[in-house]
Protein backbone atom coordinates (compact mmCIF):
# COMPACT_ATOMS: atom_id res chain seq x y z
CA UNK A 1 0.00 0.00 0.00
CA UNK A 2 2.94 2.08 0.97
CA UNK A 3 4.71 1.28 -1.73
CA UNK A 4 2.08 1.44 -4.12
CA UNK A 5 1.48 5.18 -3.03
CA UNK A 6 5.36 5.82 -4.17
CA UNK A 7 4.14 6.96 -7.58
CA UNK A 8 2.92 10.92 -7.12
CA UNK A 9 0.69 10.62 -9.90
CA UNK A 10 -1.28 7.57 -8.05
CA UNK A 11 -1.44 9.50 -4.66
CA UNK A 12 -2.81 12.87 -6.38
CA UNK A 13 -5.61 10.61 -7.73
CA UNK A 14 -6.15 8.61 -4.26
CA UNK A 15 -6.14 11.57 -2.21
CA UNK A 16 -8.50 13.98 -4.99
CA UNK A 17 -10.71 11.63 -4.04
CA UNK A 18 -10.26 10.78 -0.30
CA UNK A 19 -10.02 14.64 0.49
CA UNK A 20 -13.61 15.93 0.28
CA UNK A 21 -14.94 12.58 2.37
CA UNK A 22 -12.42 12.96 4.99
CA UNK A 23 -13.05 16.33 5.57
CA UNK A 24 -17.18 15.78 5.62
CA UNK A 25 -15.78 13.15 8.52
CA UNK A 26 -14.04 15.60 10.44
CA UNK A 27 -16.84 18.37 10.06
CA UNK A 28 -19.26 15.92 11.47
CA UNK A 29 -17.03 14.89 14.21
CA UNK A 30 -16.22 18.16 15.47
CA UNK A 31 -19.73 19.12 15.13
CA UNK A 32 -20.58 16.11 17.53
CA UNK A 33 -17.34 17.26 19.73
CA UNK A 34 -18.53 20.58 20.24
CA UNK A 35 -22.30 19.63 21.11
CA UNK A 36 -20.79 16.96 23.66
CA UNK A 37 -18.08 19.70 25.33
CA UNK A 38 -20.81 22.20 25.35
CA UNK A 39 -23.24 19.65 27.29
CA UNK A 40 -20.47 18.47 29.66
CA UNK A 41 -21.34 19.43 33.41
CA UNK A 42 -19.10 22.53 34.53
CA UNK A 43 -15.98 21.05 37.16
CA UNK A 44 -16.50 21.50 40.64
CA UNK A 45 -13.09 23.54 41.23
CA UNK A 46 -12.79 24.62 37.57
CA UNK A 47 -16.46 25.52 36.47
CA UNK A 48 -17.12 26.45 33.08
CA UNK A 49 -13.27 27.07 32.11
CA UNK A 50 -12.89 23.39 32.32
CA UNK A 51 -14.07 23.60 28.51
CA UNK A 52 -10.85 24.85 27.51
CA UNK A 53 -9.59 21.43 28.11
CA UNK A 54 -11.75 20.20 25.04
CA UNK A 55 -9.85 22.06 22.64
CA UNK A 56 -6.10 22.20 24.78
CA UNK A 57 -5.88 18.50 25.29
CA UNK A 58 -6.47 16.97 21.55
CA UNK A 59 -4.06 19.80 20.29
CA UNK A 60 -1.42 19.08 22.74
CA UNK A 61 -1.41 14.94 21.73
CA UNK A 62 -1.81 15.97 18.13
CA UNK A 63 1.60 18.64 18.52
CA UNK A 64 3.62 15.28 19.65
CA UNK A 65 1.91 13.24 16.72
CA UNK A 66 2.78 15.44 13.96
CA UNK A 67 6.18 15.22 15.40
CA UNK A 68 6.34 11.43 15.29
CA UNK A 69 5.20 12.01 11.89
CA UNK A 70 7.61 14.42 10.94
CA UNK A 71 9.96 11.53 12.31
CA UNK A 72 8.62 8.64 10.75
CA UNK A 73 8.71 10.94 7.44
CA UNK A 74 12.66 11.31 7.76
CA UNK A 75 13.23 7.87 8.38
CA UNK A 76 11.47 7.36 5.41
CA UNK A 77 13.68 9.72 3.41
CA UNK A 78 17.10 8.55 4.85
CA UNK A 79 16.35 4.68 5.10
CA UNK A 80 13.81 3.77 2.57
CA UNK A 81 14.16 6.76 0.20
CA UNK A 82 10.34 6.86 0.02
CA UNK A 83 9.62 9.62 -2.50
CA UNK A 84 6.61 11.18 -0.73
CA UNK A 85 8.19 10.96 2.80
CA UNK A 86 9.86 14.19 2.10
CA UNK A 87 6.69 15.58 0.66
CA UNK A 88 4.96 14.26 3.94
CA UNK A 89 7.62 15.47 5.86
CA UNK A 90 7.38 18.93 4.81
CA UNK A 91 3.41 18.84 5.34
CA UNK A 92 3.67 18.40 8.54
CA UNK A 93 5.82 20.58 9.91
CA UNK A 94 3.54 23.88 9.52
CA UNK A 95 0.54 21.83 10.94
CA UNK A 96 2.31 20.64 13.32
CA UNK A 97 3.38 23.92 14.78
CA UNK A 98 0.03 25.14 14.70
CA UNK A 99 -1.27 22.48 16.70
CA UNK A 100 1.59 23.45 19.55
CA UNK A 101 0.27 27.15 19.25
CA UNK A 102 -3.18 26.08 19.93
CA UNK A 103 -2.16 24.21 22.95
CA UNK A 104 0.26 27.10 24.52
CA UNK A 105 -2.72 30.08 23.71
CA UNK A 106 -5.56 27.77 25.23
CA UNK A 107 -3.35 26.74 28.00
CA UNK A 108 -2.43 30.27 29.01
CA UNK A 109 -5.87 31.58 28.68
CA UNK A 110 -7.35 28.86 31.36
CA UNK A 111 -4.12 29.89 33.37
CA UNK A 112 -5.22 32.95 33.31
CA UNK A 113 -8.03 32.47 35.84
CA UNK A 114 -7.07 29.08 37.70
CA UNK A 115 -3.50 30.14 38.53
CA UNK A 116 -4.07 34.03 37.65
CA UNK A 117 -1.78 34.33 35.23
CA UNK A 118 -1.41 33.95 31.38
CA UNK A 119 2.69 31.96 32.02
CA UNK A 120 4.30 30.12 34.81
CA UNK A 121 7.69 28.02 34.18
CA UNK A 122 6.11 25.16 34.45
CA UNK A 123 7.38 22.23 33.37
CA UNK A 124 4.72 21.06 30.97
CA UNK A 125 4.27 24.55 29.68
CA UNK A 126 7.64 24.92 29.45
CA UNK A 127 8.57 21.69 27.08
CA UNK A 128 5.78 22.47 25.14
CA UNK A 129 7.44 25.74 23.96
CA UNK A 130 10.62 24.23 23.35
CA UNK A 131 8.50 21.79 21.20
CA UNK A 132 7.36 25.19 19.76
CA UNK A 133 10.54 26.14 18.85
CA UNK A 134 11.58 22.96 17.37
CA UNK A 135 8.94 23.31 15.06
CA UNK A 136 10.34 26.28 14.00
CA UNK A 137 14.42 25.42 13.54
CA UNK A 138 12.30 23.05 11.11
CA UNK A 139 10.38 24.90 9.24
CA UNK A 140 13.32 27.63 9.52
CA UNK A 141 15.74 25.06 7.72
CA UNK A 142 12.96 24.09 5.13
CA UNK A 143 13.01 27.32 4.20
CA UNK A 144 16.70 27.98 4.04
CA UNK A 145 17.69 25.27 1.36
CA UNK A 146 15.85 26.39 -1.77
CA UNK A 147 16.29 22.55 -3.54
CA UNK A 148 13.95 19.90 -2.04
CA UNK A 149 15.62 16.66 -2.21
CA UNK A 150 18.62 18.38 -0.07
CA UNK A 151 16.64 20.53 2.04
CA UNK A 152 14.64 17.07 2.80
CA UNK A 153 17.65 15.38 3.85
CA UNK A 154 19.15 18.29 6.04
CA UNK A 155 15.55 18.29 7.85
CA UNK A 156 15.22 14.56 8.47
CA UNK A 157 18.37 14.69 9.96
CA UNK A 158 17.31 17.50 12.40
CA UNK A 159 14.45 16.29 12.78
CA UNK A 160 15.69 12.65 13.97
CA UNK A 161 18.30 14.46 16.10
CA UNK A 162 15.58 16.48 17.80
CA UNK A 163 13.69 13.07 18.15
CA UNK A 164 16.41 11.73 20.38
CA UNK A 165 16.45 15.18 22.46
CA UNK A 166 12.07 15.41 23.08
CA UNK A 167 12.55 12.65 25.56
CA UNK A 168 15.43 14.53 27.45
CA UNK A 169 14.53 17.65 26.86
CA UNK A 170 10.59 16.30 28.54
CA UNK A 171 12.89 14.82 31.68
CA UNK A 172 15.08 17.67 32.44
CA UNK A 173 12.68 20.57 32.33
CA UNK A 174 10.34 18.06 34.56
CA UNK A 175 13.43 18.10 37.21
CA UNK A 176 13.42 21.62 36.47
CA UNK A 177 10.14 22.66 38.12
CA UNK A 178 6.60 21.34 38.02
CA UNK A 179 3.18 23.03 38.55
CA UNK A 180 1.23 20.96 35.70
CA UNK A 181 -1.26 18.13 37.05
CA UNK A 182 0.34 14.89 36.12
CA UNK A 183 -1.41 13.23 33.23
CA UNK A 184 -5.21 12.37 33.37
CA UNK A 185 -6.01 10.22 30.76
CA UNK A 186 -3.92 7.28 30.16
CA UNK A 187 -2.62 5.83 33.22
CA UNK A 188 -1.99 2.21 34.29
CA UNK A 189 -5.20 2.57 37.32
CA UNK A 190 -7.42 3.97 34.40
CA UNK A 191 -8.53 7.20 33.76
CA UNK A 192 -9.20 9.71 36.60
CA UNK A 193 -11.70 11.58 35.03
CA UNK A 194 -15.07 10.75 34.82
CA UNK A 195 -17.05 10.15 31.64
CA UNK A 196 -19.37 13.05 31.58
CA UNK A 197 -15.95 14.98 30.53
CA UNK A 198 -14.16 11.58 29.53
CA UNK A 199 -16.36 11.32 26.13
CA UNK A 200 -16.69 14.49 24.51
CA UNK A 201 -12.79 14.57 25.21
CA UNK A 202 -12.25 11.88 23.00
CA UNK A 203 -14.56 12.83 20.83
CA UNK A 204 -12.84 15.92 20.53
CA UNK A 205 -9.51 14.04 20.27
CA UNK A 206 -10.83 12.03 17.79
CA UNK A 207 -11.90 15.38 15.44
CA UNK A 208 -8.89 16.99 16.17
CA UNK A 209 -6.99 13.80 14.53
CA UNK A 210 -9.09 13.77 11.40
CA UNK A 211 -8.61 17.53 11.09
CA UNK A 212 -4.88 17.33 11.06
CA UNK A 213 -5.16 14.35 8.42
CA UNK A 214 -7.01 16.32 6.28
CA UNK A 215 -4.93 19.58 6.58
CA UNK A 216 -1.61 16.99 5.90
CA UNK A 217 -3.30 15.43 2.99
CA UNK A 218 -4.01 18.59 1.19
CA UNK A 219 -0.93 20.18 2.26
CA UNK A 220 0.91 17.06 0.90
CA UNK A 221 -1.61 17.94 -2.61
CA UNK A 222 -0.25 21.46 -2.31
CA UNK A 223 3.41 20.83 -1.91
CA UNK A 224 3.50 17.86 -4.81
CA UNK A 225 1.69 20.30 -7.14
CA UNK A 226 4.29 23.49 -6.04
CA UNK A 227 7.60 21.37 -6.70
CA UNK A 228 5.51 20.50 -10.43
CA UNK A 229 5.15 24.05 -10.82
CA UNK A 230 9.18 24.49 -9.82
CA UNK A 231 9.93 21.56 -12.71
CA UNK A 232 8.15 23.20 -15.25
CA UNK A 233 9.61 26.66 -14.70
CA UNK A 234 12.89 25.19 -14.65
CA UNK A 235 12.35 23.72 -17.54
CA UNK A 236 10.99 26.55 -19.35
CA UNK A 237 13.65 28.51 -18.29
CA UNK A 238 16.21 26.04 -19.94
CA UNK A 239 13.98 26.12 -23.23
CA UNK A 240 14.00 29.88 -23.41
CA UNK A 241 17.93 29.95 -22.88
CA UNK A 242 18.50 27.26 -25.51
CA UNK A 243 16.13 29.28 -27.75
CA UNK A 244 18.15 32.40 -26.98
CA UNK A 245 21.60 30.56 -27.47
CA UNK B 1 43.95 6.77 15.08
CA UNK B 2 46.58 8.89 12.74
CA UNK B 3 44.22 10.47 10.59
CA UNK B 4 42.30 11.89 13.62
CA UNK B 5 45.70 12.93 15.18
CA UNK B 6 46.17 14.85 11.52
CA UNK B 7 43.13 16.37 11.79
CA UNK B 8 43.36 17.57 15.46
CA UNK B 9 46.43 18.93 14.83
CA UNK B 10 45.82 20.90 12.17
CA UNK B 11 42.61 22.37 13.08
CA UNK B 12 44.48 23.44 16.62
CA UNK B 13 46.93 25.27 14.05
CA UNK B 14 44.55 26.94 12.35
CA UNK B 15 43.11 28.01 15.09
CA UNK B 16 45.98 29.14 17.03
CA UNK B 17 46.62 31.47 13.69
CA UNK B 18 45.41 34.15 12.10
CA UNK B 19 41.31 33.75 11.78
CA UNK B 20 41.19 31.44 14.67
CA UNK B 21 37.82 32.42 16.85
CA UNK B 22 38.81 31.08 20.51
CA UNK B 23 40.50 33.79 22.33
CA UNK B 24 37.07 35.41 20.20
CA UNK B 25 34.87 33.33 22.31
CA UNK B 26 36.65 34.14 25.39
CA UNK B 27 36.03 37.59 24.97
CA UNK B 28 32.22 37.57 23.72
CA UNK B 29 31.58 35.40 27.45
CA UNK B 30 33.56 38.33 29.39
CA UNK B 31 31.26 41.02 27.12
CA UNK B 32 28.22 39.36 28.26
CA UNK B 33 29.12 38.82 31.84
CA UNK B 34 30.15 42.56 31.59
CA UNK B 35 26.77 43.46 30.34
CA UNK B 36 24.41 41.62 32.94
CA UNK B 37 25.35 43.53 35.89
CA UNK B 38 24.38 46.85 33.94
CA UNK B 39 20.85 45.76 33.18
CA UNK B 40 19.98 44.28 37.17
CA UNK B 41 22.01 46.69 38.66
CA UNK B 42 25.16 46.40 41.01
CA UNK B 43 23.56 44.61 44.09
CA UNK B 44 26.69 42.08 44.73
CA UNK B 45 23.98 39.83 46.55
CA UNK B 46 21.90 39.44 43.78
CA UNK B 47 24.71 38.80 41.36
CA UNK B 48 26.14 36.01 43.33
CA UNK B 49 22.64 34.36 44.07
CA UNK B 50 22.40 34.12 39.70
CA UNK B 51 25.89 34.20 38.93
CA UNK B 52 26.19 30.75 38.00
CA UNK B 53 22.92 31.29 35.82
CA UNK B 54 24.60 34.14 33.97
CA UNK B 55 28.01 32.30 33.31
CA UNK B 56 26.39 29.37 31.91
CA UNK B 57 23.75 31.60 29.66
CA UNK B 58 27.42 33.47 28.52
CA UNK B 59 28.91 29.97 28.30
CA UNK B 60 25.69 29.10 25.79
CA UNK B 61 26.00 31.99 23.67
CA UNK B 62 29.91 31.67 23.39
CA UNK B 63 29.99 28.41 22.29
CA UNK B 64 27.42 29.47 19.43
CA UNK B 65 30.18 32.14 18.43
CA UNK B 66 32.37 30.47 15.96
CA UNK B 67 30.38 27.32 15.37
CA UNK B 68 29.24 28.34 11.84
CA UNK B 69 32.28 28.55 10.84
CA UNK B 70 33.28 24.64 11.91
CA UNK B 71 32.92 22.94 8.94
CA UNK B 72 31.89 26.45 6.54
CA UNK B 73 35.41 27.48 5.85
CA UNK B 74 36.41 23.76 5.14
CA UNK B 75 33.58 23.51 2.58
CA UNK B 76 34.48 26.86 0.96
CA UNK B 77 37.93 25.98 0.58
CA UNK B 78 37.19 22.79 -0.98
CA UNK B 79 39.18 20.53 1.97
CA UNK B 80 35.78 18.98 3.23
CA UNK B 81 35.59 17.20 -0.12
CA UNK B 82 38.58 15.84 0.76
CA UNK B 83 37.79 14.36 3.83
CA UNK B 84 34.70 13.08 2.30
CA UNK B 85 36.54 10.96 0.22
CA UNK B 86 39.01 9.88 2.60
CA UNK B 87 39.43 6.18 3.72
CA UNK B 88 38.80 7.04 6.94
CA UNK B 89 35.63 7.02 7.94
CA UNK B 90 34.36 10.38 8.27
CA UNK B 91 32.77 10.30 11.45
CA UNK B 92 36.59 9.81 12.77
CA UNK B 93 37.48 12.86 11.21
CA UNK B 94 33.90 14.68 12.05
CA UNK B 95 34.88 14.04 15.71
CA UNK B 96 38.36 15.05 15.19
CA UNK B 97 37.09 18.30 14.40
CA UNK B 98 34.55 18.93 17.11
CA UNK B 99 37.06 17.90 19.34
CA UNK B 100 39.48 20.56 18.36
CA UNK B 101 36.79 22.76 18.84
CA UNK B 102 36.19 22.39 21.98
CA UNK B 103 39.80 22.19 22.98
CA UNK B 104 39.94 26.50 21.35
CA UNK B 105 36.40 27.17 22.60
CA UNK B 106 34.79 25.14 25.58
CA UNK B 107 37.97 24.38 27.38
CA UNK B 108 39.30 28.13 27.69
CA UNK B 109 35.70 29.30 28.64
CA UNK B 110 35.84 26.52 31.63
CA UNK B 111 39.12 27.24 32.69
CA UNK B 112 39.02 31.08 32.76
CA UNK B 113 35.26 30.85 34.44
CA UNK B 114 36.81 31.11 38.14
CA UNK B 115 38.18 34.40 36.77
CA UNK B 116 34.70 36.20 35.45
CA UNK B 117 33.43 34.58 38.97
CA UNK B 118 34.92 37.32 40.16
CA UNK B 119 32.65 39.63 38.87
CA UNK B 120 29.81 38.21 40.30
CA UNK B 121 31.17 37.42 43.71
CA UNK B 122 30.93 33.88 43.21
CA UNK B 123 32.49 31.95 46.76
CA UNK B 124 35.07 29.77 46.36
CA UNK B 125 33.40 26.37 45.96
CA UNK B 126 31.09 27.83 43.39
CA UNK B 127 33.90 28.68 41.47
CA UNK B 128 35.19 25.23 41.86
CA UNK B 129 31.72 23.63 40.58
CA UNK B 130 31.73 26.13 37.64
CA UNK B 131 34.82 25.12 36.35
CA UNK B 132 33.77 21.31 36.84
CA UNK B 133 30.26 21.77 35.25
CA UNK B 134 31.81 23.94 32.53
CA UNK B 135 34.24 21.39 31.45
CA UNK B 136 31.69 18.42 31.71
CA UNK B 137 28.79 20.07 30.45
CA UNK B 138 30.37 22.64 27.16
CA UNK B 139 31.34 19.30 25.43
CA UNK B 140 27.44 18.50 25.09
CA UNK B 141 27.28 22.32 24.18
CA UNK B 142 29.86 21.60 20.81
CA UNK B 143 28.78 18.21 19.59
CA UNK B 144 24.85 19.44 19.67
CA UNK B 145 26.57 22.36 17.93
CA UNK B 146 27.98 20.40 15.57
CA UNK B 147 25.24 19.11 14.06
CA UNK B 148 23.45 22.48 12.87
CA UNK B 149 27.12 23.31 12.02
CA UNK B 150 27.12 20.49 9.39
CA UNK B 151 23.34 20.84 8.41
CA UNK B 152 24.19 24.96 7.27
CA UNK B 153 27.93 24.16 6.43
CA UNK B 154 26.86 24.86 2.47
CA UNK B 155 24.20 28.00 3.92
CA UNK B 156 25.51 31.65 2.95
CA UNK B 157 23.91 32.93 6.37
CA UNK B 158 23.88 29.91 8.38
CA UNK B 159 24.76 31.98 11.86
CA UNK B 160 21.35 32.99 12.63
CA UNK B 161 19.23 29.72 11.49
CA UNK B 162 22.30 27.74 13.15
CA UNK B 163 21.37 29.42 16.89
CA UNK B 164 17.54 28.72 16.06
CA UNK B 165 18.09 25.01 15.15
CA UNK B 166 20.64 24.47 18.04
CA UNK B 167 19.37 26.29 21.14
CA UNK B 168 16.18 24.33 21.72
CA UNK B 169 18.89 21.14 22.04
CA UNK B 170 21.00 22.89 24.44
CA UNK B 171 18.05 23.52 27.04
CA UNK B 172 18.34 19.99 28.68
CA UNK B 173 22.56 21.24 28.95
CA UNK B 174 21.71 24.47 30.09
CA UNK B 175 19.59 23.39 33.05
CA UNK B 176 21.70 20.46 34.41
CA UNK B 177 24.48 23.01 34.31
CA UNK B 178 22.85 25.32 36.52
CA UNK B 179 21.59 23.56 38.98
CA UNK B 180 24.75 21.76 39.54
CA UNK B 181 26.65 24.78 40.15
CA UNK B 182 23.68 25.65 41.71
CA UNK B 183 23.70 22.29 44.25
CA UNK B 184 27.47 23.24 44.68
CA UNK B 185 26.79 26.11 47.21
CA UNK B 186 24.02 25.21 48.87
CA UNK B 187 20.23 23.68 48.13
CA UNK B 188 18.54 20.46 48.62
CA UNK B 189 19.98 18.20 46.04
CA UNK B 190 23.39 16.89 46.06
CA UNK B 191 26.01 18.22 43.60
CA UNK B 192 26.62 14.71 42.32
CA UNK B 193 22.80 14.03 41.09
CA UNK B 194 23.09 16.97 38.55
CA UNK B 195 26.65 16.18 37.32
CA UNK B 196 26.12 13.30 36.91
CA UNK B 197 23.18 13.58 34.26
CA UNK B 198 24.99 16.22 32.95
CA UNK B 199 28.13 14.01 32.20
CA UNK B 200 25.70 11.57 30.94
CA UNK B 201 24.16 14.37 28.40
CA UNK B 202 27.60 15.32 26.70
CA UNK B 203 28.30 11.68 26.68
CA UNK B 204 24.85 11.31 24.95
CA UNK B 205 25.56 14.35 22.77
CA UNK B 206 28.54 13.36 21.88
CA UNK B 207 27.92 10.10 20.20
CA UNK B 208 24.59 11.35 18.47
CA UNK B 209 26.18 14.89 17.55
CA UNK B 210 29.13 12.97 16.01
CA UNK B 211 26.69 10.46 13.76
CA UNK B 212 24.10 13.27 13.51
CA UNK B 213 26.75 15.56 11.87
CA UNK B 214 28.87 12.78 9.81
CA UNK B 215 25.41 12.46 8.41
CA UNK B 216 24.97 15.81 7.43
CA UNK B 217 27.91 16.47 5.78
CA UNK B 218 27.61 13.25 3.78
CA UNK B 219 24.46 14.14 2.54
CA UNK B 220 24.96 17.61 2.22
CA UNK B 221 26.96 17.30 -1.03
Amino acid sequence: MIWDLANPTRFMGYSGRALPWLGGLAALTLGIGLVMAWGAPPDYQQGETIRIMFLHVPAAWLSLFFYSTMAVSALGTLVWRHPLADVSQKAAAPIGAAFTFICLVTGSLWGKPMWGTYWVWDARLTSVLVLFLMYCGVMALWRTIDEPARAARAVSILTLVGAVNVPIVKFSVDWWSTLHQPASVFRVDGPTIHPSMLYPLLVMALAFTLIGITLHLAGMRTEILRRRVRTLTILEAERLDAQAA
Amino acid sequence: MSAFLAILSRDLALANRIGGSGWLGLVFFLLIVTLVPFALGPDLNLLSRIGPAILWIAAVLATLIGLDRLFQADEEDGSLDLLRSAPAPLEVLVLAKVVAHWLTTGLPLALASPLFGLLVALSPEGMAAMVATLIVGTPALTFVGAVGAALTATLRRGGLILAILVLPLMVPTLIFGVSAANAATGGTVPFATPFLILAALSLVAAVVGTLGAAAALRFGE
